[in-house]
């Protein structure tokens, strides 16, 4: 207990000495390319900016698989000469149900639909209900499946679409099941992104049905979709997709040379370019229709065959709009819709202004602590100052390596870190004056002081820390960052209490061999 | 200063007879506990953004704020019962809106953002967006959720780690006591009007931390003590235990109060409400430490404690 070992002594001042050095990219650029120079990330609240969470609609993917397996479906029976009627999607059950047209074709028409090829293994069951329909359940597994792909290709999406607007340092993560997280530093009007981000974007070209203009009804296969040319318009939709805009291989805005509008053009690969190619010589003459998320951007009359694989968009954009659209064609279309459901932005100039705040709190409160051990405790106290400024050395050492975010309520929790890593000191103080009190030597009375004040400072700590974790784990946003650097600070308040402040009053009592102590 | 101590709080061999004033304490916290429970209910708590849900906006103009004009401007990008008010300097406004009920709810509170914005920059060309947050139903119910659920389990956690270090009196009085601070910490936030949101349940976990921690100190000294003194009446050992550890509790919750005064004074509108909260609980988890905490576990094992120890 009294007696540190020279590789001891060494290695608590190696650590230290390693602290300093691990915050050194915090204060100075890499002396070189290739060193770890690693820092801690300012957070939003720090140095403005926005905070997006988004919320992925899985219902809008079950409902999509619903209907494409609706298709399979009839396309199965029809394919085995079987009849059905009353085809019905049941969101809430998960499934697709259908009478078979008659009892006796019911075993076959059963084979006919589990033969349906799934698109992962075991993605739904059919079988037969009471009451004589047929059933195609989806199931759970295959479900969550989908969903995790969905989300997954979601944020590749929108970090493409970020990338495109030329944000810098955006930071896209998955939260949860069927949550995405988008922070965008030095962006404080997300306005724009949020339209972006909000658009499924995914554009098809359809024909019309030229008979039905007009009507208010449509017939089967036939959709009324609005126009967004702002008028209240409907055009009658086939609901066959001629060409798709997966196919998309490139797409620019620029100004239309004939009528001087802002139009999009784009380019198809090969598959796109054969399909549109195919449907335009086919239907000179007819109107086509380009839609994007169910509106109707534009339905033009094709004048000659498009066999080069390129066309142009027109829809009375403005540059903006137009800029967008060819950005969101690009980056292509989201798998499901995306929703914002929280957002946080701060402007720079609030930020600043909490630095400041932050950094002065941290310098007072500080100064004050380093004063009260001073007045209190002489001697040792200014050996816990050390030790208290070792403390935060490393806990910025630490923030450092994992690159950590430092918020607001992240400097407050270093702050009060400081406040309480002192406790340590005092108690080991305190108890070393009761043993002086009691009559014990010098040498006796630090002994027992260290032996008998530890276990209570490892009491201690553990109950802040249990509180702490628990809020890590429930926190979000700024409030894990405080619990973080509390964490952060009862380990390292424990290594420079412990090991470090014992040492200096360990090696001074070595050196002087004083007969009493200044408690 | 540099050598010996200039200054302590009380002499060695000090020995005040706290658990005289055993029932004094217990019943002023009953009571500053059961107004706090009243004002819960009665105004009760002023919801922050977080759990409330809806938005805020702060902005900057240029020149004095002009309300009328805003909240025509408002009005104009059909933004209706919105609350405007000044805070900081008389250019500094701030504009809140709850979250839009029925069908979309979700996404008009989101598009609220955008129109309120733009009314401000056409109210008043020139002003500045500090800030613009928007949190809709199901996030903030679930944030509060989350917030409740982190609280709990603290609790329940501290309540295990003294009743697995000490024994169950030690735990059941901690943890009451710690029930007692929690209740006036809320009595104090419906006073002070701060908002509560998740900064303020971080506040007060820190200060349930803290305050945890105090306790474990005093009753590391009881334990020590009933080992030591085989006979002593358990009263006279409490006592004992809180006069050799007072001044620790002392000097511990003056670095702590003086490492958040700043924050209070100094830390800016986010900051200073979560540090006098802070502070608030400092001074209420060092007095119930001797107060409460002690009188509780005198209570429950001045029978079982003594004959455990003189077994």
């Amino acid at each position: 207990m009294m007696y540190y070992s020279r590789l001891r002594m060494l290695s608590v001042l190696g650590v230290c000495l390693l602290g300093l050095v691990l915050c050194l990219p915090n204060v100075m650029r890499a002396p070189a390319a290739h060193l770890p120079w690693r820092q801690i990330h300012l957070g939003l609240d720090l140095r403005g900016g926005s905070y997006l969470l988004m919320q992925v609609d899985l219902q809008a993917l079950e409902h999509d698989r619903l209907q494409s397996l609706s298709d399979q479906a009839r396309q199965a029976l029809l394919h085995d000469n079987l009849g059905y009627r009353d085809i019905v999607l049941d969101d809430t059950a998960r499934r697709v149900t259908l009478y078979p047209r008659d009892v006796s074709e019911h075993d076959r028409a059963l084979q006919t639909l589990g033969a349906i090829p799934a698109s992962v293994p075991d993605e739904f069951a059919a079988s037969s209900l009471p009451d004589g329909r047929l059933a195609l359940t989806l199931s759970e597994a295959a479900l969550q499946v989908r969903a995790r792909e969905a989300v997954t290709q979601s944020i590749e999406i929108v970090r493409r679409r970020i990338d495109a607007t030329g944000a810098i340092d955006p930071e896209i993560t998955r939260q949860g099941n069927d949550r995405i997280v988008v922070q965008l530093p030095g962006i404080s009007d997300p306005e724009r992104i949020k339209a972006l981000l909000g658009t499924t974007a995914r554009m098809t070209f359809h024909l019309l049905d030229e008979s039905a203009t007009g009507a208010s009804v449509a017939a089967p296969g036939v959709t009324l979709m609005p126009t967004t040319d702002g008028s209240n318009q409907t055009l009658p939709i086939r609901d066959h997709v001629e060409v798709d805009g997966a196919d998309l291989t490139n797409a620019g805005a620029m100004i239309d040379q004939q009528n001087g509008q802002w139009a999009v053009n784009f380019t198809f690969n090969r598959v796109g370019a054969a399909a549109f190619a195919a449907v335009t010589r086919a239907n000179v003459g007819h109107r086509f229709a380009i839609v994007l998320d169910n509106k109707v951007i534009e339905a033009p009359v094709i004048q000659t065959p498009i066999t080069a694989g390129n066309g142009q968009i027109t829809g009375n954009f403005t540059a903006q709009k137009a800029t967008d659209l060819a950005l969101l064609l690009r980056a292509g279309a989201l798998p499901v819709p995306l929703s914002v459901i929280e957002q946080r932005s701060i402007g720079p100039s609030l930020g600043a202004d909490s630095i400041r705040a932050g950094a002065m709190s941290l310098g007072v409160g500080f100064v004050l602590v380093i004063v009260f051990m001073a007045l209190f405790y002489g001697r040792f106290g200014w050996y816990a100052n050390v030790a208290l400024l070792a403390n935060l050395v490393l806990m910025m050492a630490i923030l450092s390596l994992f690159e950590a975010t430092l918020t607001l309520p992240g400097m407050a929790g270093l702050l009060l870190t400081l406040g309480m890593a002192v406790d340590a000191n005092i108690l080991i103080n305190e108890r070393i004056r009761e043993e002086v009190a009691r009559g014990r030597t010098a040498l006796a009375a630090l002994q027992a002081g260290f032996e008998r004040a530890t276990s209570t400072i490892v009491d201690s700590n553990a109950t802040a820390l249990l509180a702490h974790v628990m809020l890590f784990v429930f926190g979000t946003g700024p409030v894990r960052g405080f619990a973080l650097t509390i964490t952060i600070g009862i380990a390292t308040t424990l290594f420079t209490t412990l090991l470090l402040s014992r040492l200096l009053m360990v090696r001074w009592y070595a050196l002087t061999r004083p007969a009493t102590l200044p408690v | 200063m540099f050598n010996r101590p200039l200054l302590r709080f009380v002499r060695p061999g000090t020995r005040i007879a706290f658990m005289r004033g055993r029932f004094a304490g217990l019943l002023t916290s009953a009571v500053l506990s059961l107004a706090s429970i009243g004002l819960f209910f009665y105004p009760g708590l002023t919801l922050g953004l977080d759990f409330r849900g809806g938005i805020v906006v702060e902005a900057r103009t240029q020149g004095p704020a002009d309300f009328g004009k805003l909240r025509a401007a408002l009005a104009q990008e059909g933004v209706t019962a919105a609350g405007l008010q000044s805070f900081g300097g008389p250019d500094d406004v701030l504009i809140r809106l709850d979250t839009p009920t029925g069908d979309g709810a979700e996404a008009r509170t989101q598009a609220l953002v955008d129109h309120v914005r733009h009314a401000v920059s056409a109210a008043q060309p020139g002003a500045q967006v500090l800030r613009a947050d928007a949190v809709g139903a199901s996030v903030s119910g679930e944030l509060f959720r989350d917030g409740m659920l982190a609280l709990g389990l603290s609790l329940l956690m501290i309540l295990g780690y003294i009743w697995i270090r000490f024994e169950w009196e030690f735990a059941v009085s901690a943890v009451l006591t710690l029930v007692l601070d929690l209740t006036k910490t809320v009595g104090f936030l419906v006073l002070t009007h701060f908002e509560f949101d998740l900064v303020m349940v971080a506040a007060i976990l820190t200060i349930l931390g803290y305050s945890t921690n105090d306790k474990v100190v005093v009753y590391d000294r009881v334990r020590e003590n009933l080992r030591k003194y085989r006979t002593m009446p358990l009263r006279e050992l409490i006592d004992l235990s809180i006069n050799e550890t007072l001044n620790r509790t002392l000097g511990t919750s003056s670095t702590v109060f003086l490492a958040a005064l700043p924050l209070a004074l100094f830390g800016g509108a986010s900051l200073s409400g979560f540090a006098w909260v802070m502070l608030f609980g400092i001074v209420v988890g060092t007095s119930s430490s001797i107060f409460i905490a002690a009188p509780l576990l005198l209570l429950m094992g001045e029978k079982r404690l003594r004959r455990d120890a003189s077994r």
